[in-house]
């Protein structure tokens, strides 16, 4: 990718449109071989970029998606040990000495891959996606450290692993915990926000491009006026796209038009029972009516 | 003077012109710049914004800002402020290097940055603020004026210097760390090796399988470890509560510097976060940053107000199901109370668990009607009386029961 100019051109192709910032980030973390931390509130886009740079890469798409109790052997790797059980009976069997069979049930064939692993054996680089990295504890984000600076992972029983290409690594966080310095430094930062009404709307037409443009104009001032008001879960780009879908479902044409169906439909948007007390039919018509 | 002045002046063309050291110096200087600014950035941070600015083609000063954000900034807040700093760096229309401060065109130039940077200024004072009237703030300063309100405040200021002594802190230490052992989360789901555990550690249990032929004779054990919880502590310091901001502000203070999970907040008519400042290596500076954090000691309190500031913000970042959150009030509101329980019930929404402990509640007699507290109530896991530091010790046992 030469500038990040062409890189958003691609990434716009795949139905992703980047604010600069972003595309500038992505650029320099792809040329500077450095991960990238991506924060920002739920419902931005954070994970679907990483879809989308696999896309445009051409290349494969591994996603580790963090929790707490996160731990090697769902990240890294784990030994099959029903199958190494299994091997062991038979080589008792076989008379096979006991140290020929330690030396086989710890080579690759008993090796199951996790995300890290895979990310760092495979031929082409792929993305790798770390996804909601502050859901995971403290233990973790130090191990990460690690692999994210040398990218090779040591097996007790194998030895060291070094990669054959270095993944593309994206994390996103979105502020359940705070993320340690050490962590914070490793990587290139950007902050991915709302997107502001012109780029929404480049989001809408892209993906739906057969919605009818004043209705797609409506969709998106009343997505961001409600974005305004004070709520609990603030509706994300993915809910707007389903509201937008939802409409198009119910044949509503304009807003302002179908106070019922619109009552029905911003179940994609409001999601949980505060916000929609908080947002009663005739205030959304009244927001829909100022969005037209 | 008058020709240092000149030979100083920052001129509007380029600042570069006469001695310039070539670009790796400029960009270290704004790192410097940047660093000043409160950034955390190390020598290899200059090294990647170096690396990163030679993989452009094209150098507009919108693309160089934006790919050394990338580079420089490391959090949401820093990433909000670079575009400012960046053009006061690089475009000549910002703050002045520290050099030329001393003369007066420095001087005027500080004028001129502290009128168009009214964004920034305001950013930072937006966290003193969440009230938006003095009225109701100061009760005691009566309607004689702002100088006596000020000198009212003076006197708090220096109080509050002698409210903690290293002794006090000392004892304090011991006492919280006893209390965050105390309240211990027993519901870490990292598994650790365990002689008595409850899950079976395949990994060792089959090394161990090989030497007796692939029969799992003895059965290696793992379990969950405990974990300690996060306490936050938020202290209430208006002038209702002057008498027990001695024991209580010991108490915090030794709760952040024993356990460096714990995170620690002043409120009074505003809500600032003291806990960078508690941490201070330097005792002596420790009190000096305290006191200037804790500007307004002794006036009013907003109770509902701050709290429902906390639960949207410092919240949001710093609170989830791990944490203890301690309120240290009477609950004595000097506004209306019904902002107290909507704002608890918001901070209880991050998983939390809320303690209160209230002075006020070891007298005879005591009936939570404050109107805040009567509304507080039904949100609180525990809520106790506790007036000095000894009380605050013989909690520990109802906080393991927590």
């Amino acid at each position: 990718m030469e500038n990040p100019d062409t890189l958003t051109e691609k990434l716009r192709e795949q139905g992703y449109v980047a604010h600069p910032d972003l595309a500038m980030a992505l650029h320099l973390s792809l040329a500077l071989g450095r991960p990238l931390l991506l924060e920002g509130a739920a419902g931005v886009g954070k994970t679907e970029i990483a879809r989308a740079l696999a896309t445009v890469l051409g290349t494969e798409l591994l996603r580790l998606q963090c929790y707490e109790g996160l731990d090697a052997a769902q990240a890294i790797y784990e030994w099959n040990y029903q199958r190494q059980l299994l091997s062991i009976r038979a080589a008792v069997e076989d008379g096979e000495s006991a140290r020929q069979a330690e030396s086989r049930i710890f080579s690759e064939d008993y090796l199951l891959e996790r995300p890290l692993l895979a990310a760092i054996r495979r031929e082409q680089a792929p993305v790798l996606l770390i996804d909601e990295i502050d859901r995971a504890d403290e233990e973790f984000e130090a191990y990460l450290l690690e692999v994210l600076s040398d990218f090779q992972i040591t097996i007790p029983e194998l030895g060291t692993i070094t990669a054959t290409s270095r993944p593309h690594v994206i994390l996103t966080a979105n502020g359940t915990r705070d993320l340690s310095d050490a962590l914070r430094r490793r990587c290139l930062y950007a902050y991915v926000d709302y997107p502001d009404r012109d780029t929404e709307l480049a989001i809408l037409t892209t993906r739906c491009p057969d919605i009818d443009a004043a209705l797609g104009r409506q969709i998106v001032g009343f997505v961001q006026a409600l974005r305004a008001e004070d709520l609990e879960k603030k509706p994300g780009i993915a809910e707007m796209l389903d509201f937008a879908a939802a409409l198009g479902g119910l044949g509503v044409n304009d807003l302002g038009a179908d106070p019922v169906a619109l009552a029905a439909a911003l179940a994609t948007l409001l999601k949980t029972r505060s916000d929609r007390a908080a947002i009663p039919p005739e205030v959304a018509a009244r927001l829909a009516g100022r969005a037209a | 003077m008058t020709r240092d002045l000149t030979l100083n002046r920052p001129s509007r063309a380029t600042r570069f012109a006469a001695r310039d050291p070539g670009p790796a110096a400029r960009l270290a200087g704004f790192m410097a710049h940047l660093r000043a600014e409160g950034f955390r950035l190390g020598v290899a941070e200059t090294g990647l914004a170096m690396a990163a600015l030679a993989r452009l083609d094209t150098f507009p000063p919108e693309t160089v800002c934006r790919a050394l954000k990338a580079v420089c900034a490391s959090d949401a807040d820093q990433s909000a402020r670079f575009d400012d700093l960046f053009n006061a760096f690089w475009l000549n229309n910002g703050r002045v290097r520290a050099r030329i401060t001393q003369t007066r065109s420095a001087a005027r130039d500080h004028q001129r940055t502290s009128q168009t940077g009214a964004g920034m200024a305001s950013g930072t004072g937006k966290a003193h603020a969440p009230d938006d009237g003095h009225d109701d703030g100061d009760s005691e300063s009566g309607g004689t004026g702002r100088l006596m309100a000020t000198s009212v405040q003076n006197l708090m200021r220096r109080d509050l210097r002698e409210l903690v002594s290293p002794d006090d802190i000392r004892h304090a230490e011991t006492l919280a760390a006893r209390l965050g052992a105390a309240i211990r989360d027993r519901r870490s789901r990292r598994r650790r090796a365990h002689r008595r555990g409850r899950g079976v550690d395949l990994r060792r249990t089959l090394r161990a399988a090989l030497s007796t032929g692939g029969e799992p004779l003895h059965l290696h054990r793992r379990t969950r470890p405990d974990r300690p919880v996060k306490l936050v502590v938020l202290c209430d310091v208006s002038g209702s509560m002057l008498a027990y901001t001695r024991p209580y502000l010991a108490f915090v203070t030794g709760l952040t510097r024993a356990d460096p999970t714990a995170d620690a907040y002043l409120f009074h008519t505003g809500l600032v976060r003291i806990t960078s400042a508690l941490r201070d290596d330097d005792p002596l500076r420790m009190l000096n940053r305290l006191s200037l954090l804790a500007e307004g000691v002794g006036g009013g309190s907003r109770i509902g107000a701050n709290l429902d500031l906390f639960a949207r913000t410092y919240a949001r970042r710093f609170v989830n199901g791990r944490s203890v959150v301690v309120i240290l009030s009477d609950g004595y509101d000097s506004a209306s109370p019904d902002q107290l329980g909507p704002a608890l019930s918001l901070l209880k929404k991050r998983g939390c668990r809320i303690i209160w402990l209230n002075p006020l509640k070891g007298w005879r007699d005591y009936a939570p009607v404050a109107g805040g507290m009567a509304a507080a109530l039904p949100h609180l896991d525990l809520f106790a009386p506790a007036t000095t530091l000894a009380d605050l010790a013989r909690l520990e046992p109802e906080l393991a029961r927590l």
